[in-house]
């Protein structure tokens, strides 16, 4: 068995007062004092801890939310003067895209490094927008195991970046591997460039050592040379037409680099592949206007190894009137590839829009080879989304004054999260590989064709 | 119970010598309705009446509100807490007894119950919440004064926006009383026993282990009590469960904890559980910490060790696999029924066929958004397709292959109450599995933390000795038979207005309903 891919972790308390969902509301002025108040018989003993927070309250910010919601004390109380709220804190937290629930499941996921787990089944809606329009399948008894017998330790998320061959080519006796370099990485993941909107710059140095902890590749820009040659093959350099020049030995030490789209793309891609030919080029696509014809025109380019197709962080087409998700960009882009022959010759990543570990299989599903995303490993830094990163601005992270310990762990922690959810997804597939997965929509249900084929058939048009 | 069709009077010709003698006499539970009031303090309530200090205690309220909802206990100065959850709130104020106006000092205020905001979620809203514990403290279906709005969720897809189209006039009217909520589990035509049940769900299998013993039991007893049937899970079989063994169905799932010949050989049904809706295609995981010393034995496990359920059963390839272990389960049990629990990935009609055509009796679809136990969250959102396609799926392709009639179709994953089950049964079951609804009924608020620490912290769903404590079996079982009542009611109520008068005429009815999303045009051959 080949060498197991694991992330060490363990588990990183917050920095910062937990935002829980449910407050306590006590009307104190009725209490009667009972010796037995139902504070004393919290299971989690919320209210004791409660009184600790005050008592020796750091910031005045933040109030104690961290109640359960379970309603004992409140359905028990002698007078009936406990309520519960939600908090507001909680539902201001993040937008309309990054829910509270997403922001909260992912600091949960940051502290303990485990996949969420919680009783009383589904509690949310029957379907939504963007990725909740979809589901992924599993295997029952009539193909339990389309991959043979394995258990999850079997399962490999890793993938190849770079050019594959159409067919198998040999040399003398050997196999030929492929036209050109290839990037393994082991799982699907690549941690993007942090948004300009939500960054502070300080937080690079961050991401390189969650990127060589994972054995993952965080993109950066160019501007971020120089810092510890040993991080070199866990970064890919951004290389801007007009950003700064990087000698030809750093870029010899990187695996993967990435330009943007332009008009003279093809010519930046001769000029790197001749001074580095070990390098995977990978083009970013920002999906505006035509973007996504352009990345299918691009592939279908001898020249082109890697394409990084980046919608807006909601997933949505940027600076359109109607703007489509990244899903069904993800499933026309690889559908046109398939016709024109040419799938499994370029690499496809997708980002934007990628905030669960769910997402990272289903974009695989509809298409992409991988995803790119950075916004997560933000919010495992108690970041809430609120948009005020420059400096001199109050950030409610504290995102200024990190340490590594607590940042790279926390970030180690939900990449590690992710790839259990991963396999645990995987594994109800019956797939092994996720290099298998992509594009695979046997293994993905849709809303709209479910909807079309039970529900369409038995009540008409859906309106 | 001379109805009772599950009791076998002629066991000793079906039942080996062994288990004969090791049967032990069966309890019999009565279907009485008695209230079961909430057993916490303070119900939660949609609105709550406030009292300010220009109360001068005159005890106006109290003569006026004919719903007992203002408490002055005789020989008490103060009034103790109100009994919020009768009061009808917003409804009373056009009436003319409503407190607050009554009030001479104008001392009481009518509110929103800040705590509704909390409560629910849009699968389980607040409202469906309040009227489940009404049915399960009263036996009836709630007073439309109430105003809760329980027929449907919130969750914008499936039952939640599938309607019944009610006709205005019915050719024959149908009286309460002629209506036959009854289902018969064996379809094939088969040497082996019918089995019949009351009304058209039974319980789910929540293992021992999952839930607290009071849980397990009350469960059991309301099966009793309504002649129909509760599942053991696959945790094992709980001695305490034998005096119920005729209404227990046992599981074998992949892990095999506790199975013997001589537990299959106590109950009328047998499940093979493949996937559960919770999270189908996963394995289960017991942590080693809870592999205490009950739950070792039960499960017939070394203490302490970590114990996995595999996905899926590694002795399972193939249908003929699975032909292979239901003969095994037949042979062992002469009288027993089988029933496969599958769950619903995108070729579940194919699963059906199969293991119809493998000799089951049940096919029991688990939707991907069923479950009541801790499962991971992306599993439970994401994995398998909600029930209401499956059902709708299973049945057409079912009767395309001529095999519908012989097989007994029941559904399962997000059915919390009557109109659900006929919404299922309208689109092709012919009954329902339920889990979910009994444990609101004995008091679950959702809060999800089952299985975290010591467990539920309202007892339900938990093996800590002093929280298991907070239930006991009698108000449990009691809550369970009055919630069964007030469904049965209510599902009876739909069938008369719909002009029906057994479950079977409303199986596959699809014309019967419409959907809120689309044009509801097409022409239906009924
Ligand atoms: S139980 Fe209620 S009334 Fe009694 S002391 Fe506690 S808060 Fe006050
Ligand atoms: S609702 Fe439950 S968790 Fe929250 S404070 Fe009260 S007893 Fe504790
Ligand atoms: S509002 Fe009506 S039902 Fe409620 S307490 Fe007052 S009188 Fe009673
Ligand atoms: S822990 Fe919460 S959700 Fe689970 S059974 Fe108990 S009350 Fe219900």
């Amino acid at each position: 068995m080949p060498e197991k891919y694991h992330i060490q972790t363990k588990p990183i308390p917050p920095r910062r007062p937990r935002i829980g969902k449910y407050g306590i509301v006590d009307w104190r002025e009725d209490c009667c004092r009972c010796h037995n108040c139902v504070k004393k018989a919290c299971v989690y003993d919320r209210h004791r801890e409660e009184a600790g927070y005050i008592h020796d309250m750091k910031d005045v910010d933040a109030l104690f939310f961290d109640c359960m919601g379970c309603f004992s004390c409140v359905q028990n109380c002698t007078k009936a003067l406990l309520s519960l709220e939600v908090n507001p804190i909680y539902e201001a937290l993040g937008n309309s895209y990054w829910t509270p629930d997403i922001i909260q499941t992912t600091w949960m996921q940051a502290e303990t490094a485990k996949i969420p787990v919680s009783g009383a089944g589904y509690r949310g809606p029957f379907s939504g927008p963007g990725f909740d329009s979809m589901w992924t399948d599993m295997s029952e008894i009539v193909r339990p195991t389309r991959d043979g017998i394995h258990g999850r330790e079997y399962i490999s998320t890793s993938v190849d970046l770079g050019r594959k061959r159409p067919f198998l080519a040999f040399e003398g006796q050997a196999l030929m591997d492929s036209d050109g370099p290839l990037v393994s990485l082991p799982m699907p993941l690549i941690i993007d460039m942090a948004s300009p909107d939500h960054t502070l710059p300080e937080l690079d140095p961050l991401f390189r050592e969650t990127a060589a902890r994972t054995g993952l590749i965080a993109i950066m820009d160019s501007c971020a040379w120089p810092f510890a040659e040993t991080y070199l093959p866990h970064v890919a350099f951004h290389l801007h037409p007009d950003g700064p020049e990087l000698p030809r030995d750093v870029l010899n030490q990187t695996r993967l680099i990435e330009l943007p789209d332009g008009p003279d793309v093809l010519k930046r891609i001769a000029a790197i592949k001749k001074d580095c030919p070990h390098l995977v080029v990978s083009i970013k696509v920002m999906l505006g206007a035509g973007g996504s014809q352009r990345a299918i025109e691009l592939a279908n380019l001898p020249a082109i190894e890697m394409l990084h197709i980046a919608a807006d962080p909601n997933g949505n087409e940027i600076g359109v009137s109607q703007p489509r998700f990244i899903k069904d960009i993800l499933r026309e882009t690889h559908v046109a590839l398939i016709e024109s022959g040419t799938r499994d010759q370029v690499t496809l990543m997708s980002s934007g829009g990628i905030a669960l570990a769910e997402h990272m299989a289903k974009a695989i599903i509809c298409g992409a080879d991988l995803v790119a995303m950075s916004l997560p490993l933000m919010i495992a830094l108690e970041c809430q989304l609120c948009h005020s990163c420059e400096p001199g601005m109050h950030c409610p992270a504290q995102l200024e004054s990190i340490n590594t310990a607590y940042g790279v762990g926390r970030m180690t922690n939900l990449v590690s999260a992710w790839h259990d959810q991963l396999v645990e997804v995987m594994g109800a597939m019956g797939m092994r590989e996720a290099r298998r997965l992509r594009g695979d929509v046997g293994r993905g249900m849709f809303f709209k064709e479910l909807e079309e084929d039970t529900f369409g058939k038995l009540f008409g048009t859906r309106k | 119970m001379a109805n009772c069709s599950v009791q076998e009077n002629n066991l000793k010709d079906v039942l080996p010598e062994n288990t004969l003698k090791t049967r032990v006499p069966q309890t019999q539970v009565s279907r009485d309705i008695r209230p079961a009031p909430s057993r916490y303090r303070n119900e939660i309530s949609k609105t709550i009446i406030r009292r300010s200090h220009d109360c001068t205690k005159c005890g106006r309220c109290v003569e006026v509100c004919p719903h007992g909802v203002h408490v002055k206990k005789p020989g008490y100065k103060y009034f103790a807490e109100p009994c919020l959850d009768l009061c009808i709130g917003t409804a009373c104020e056009t009436t003319d007894h409503f407190c607050v106006a009554h009030c001479p000092q104008k001392a009481l205020r009518l509110v929103e119950n800040p705590a509704m905001k909390v409560l629910g979620d849009c699968r389980w809203t607040a409202d469906m919440m309040l009227a489940t514990w009404k049915m399960a403290e009263t036996g009836d279906i709630p007073p439309a004064e109430y105003g809760y709005e329980y027929e449907c969720g919130n969750s914008g897809g499936g039952f939640d926006r599938l309607r019944f189209k009610y006709p205005d006039k019915l050719a024959v009217a149908v009286r309460p009383e002629d209506v036959d909520t009854s289902i018969e589990l064996n379809r094939t035509g088969d040497s082996r026993p019918q089995v019949k049940i009351d009304v058209p769900w039974y319980g789910g299998g929540m293992s021992f282990g999952s839930v607290s013993n009071v849980t397990q039991l009350s469960k059991a007893r309301v099966a009793v009590a309504w002649n129909t049937f509760t599942c053991s899970g696959e945790g094992g079989y709980m001695e305490r469960l034998r005096p119920y063994d005729d209404h227990v169905i046992t599981q074998i799932a992949t892990g095999l904890f506790g199975v013997r010949e001589e537990t299959i050989q106590r109950v009328p049904i047998v499940e093979f559980k493949y996937a559960q809706g919770a999270k189908p295609g996963l394995g289960g995981h017991l942590l080693g910490e809870k592999n205490t010393v009950s739950v070792a034995k039960m499960r017939e496990a070394m203490l302490g060790i970590s114990l996995f359920s595999p996905f899926p059963f590694h002795s399972v390839y193939s249908i003929e696999d699975h032909m292979k272990h239901i003969d095994w389960i037949k042979h062992i049990n002469r009288r027993a029924l089988v029933s496969s629990k599958v769950s619903t990935p995108t070729d579940v009609d194919m699963v059906a066929i199969g293991s119809y055509a493998a000799g089951t009796h049940i096919v029991h679809l688990d939707g991907g958004y069923g479950g009541t136990g801790a499962a991971p969250d992306i599993a439970k959102k994401n994995i398998a397709m909600p029930i209401e396609y499956a059902i709708a799926k299973v049945h057409g392709f079912l009767k395309a292959e001529g095999a519908r009639d012989d097989v007994t179709l029941i559904a399962s994953g997000g059915i919390r109450n009557a109109h659900d089950i006929a919404k299922a049964i309208a689109l092709g079951a012919d009954g329902v599995v339920i889990g979910t609804s009994e444990l609101i009924a004995l008091g679950c608020v959702r809060c999800t933390r089952c299985s975290a620490g010591r467990g539920c912290p309202r007892g339900i769903a938990t093996t800590d000795p002093t929280l298991q404590t907070q239930m006991d079996i009698e108000w449990g079982t009691q809550r369970l038979i009055n919630l069964y009542n007030a469904w049965r009611k209510e599902f009876i109520q739909i069938l008369c207005r719909l002009g029906l008068r057994s479950v079977g005429e409303l199986c596959g009815r699809t014309d019967l309903l419409m959907h809120l999303d689309y044009t509801n045009d097409l022409e239906h051959k009924s």
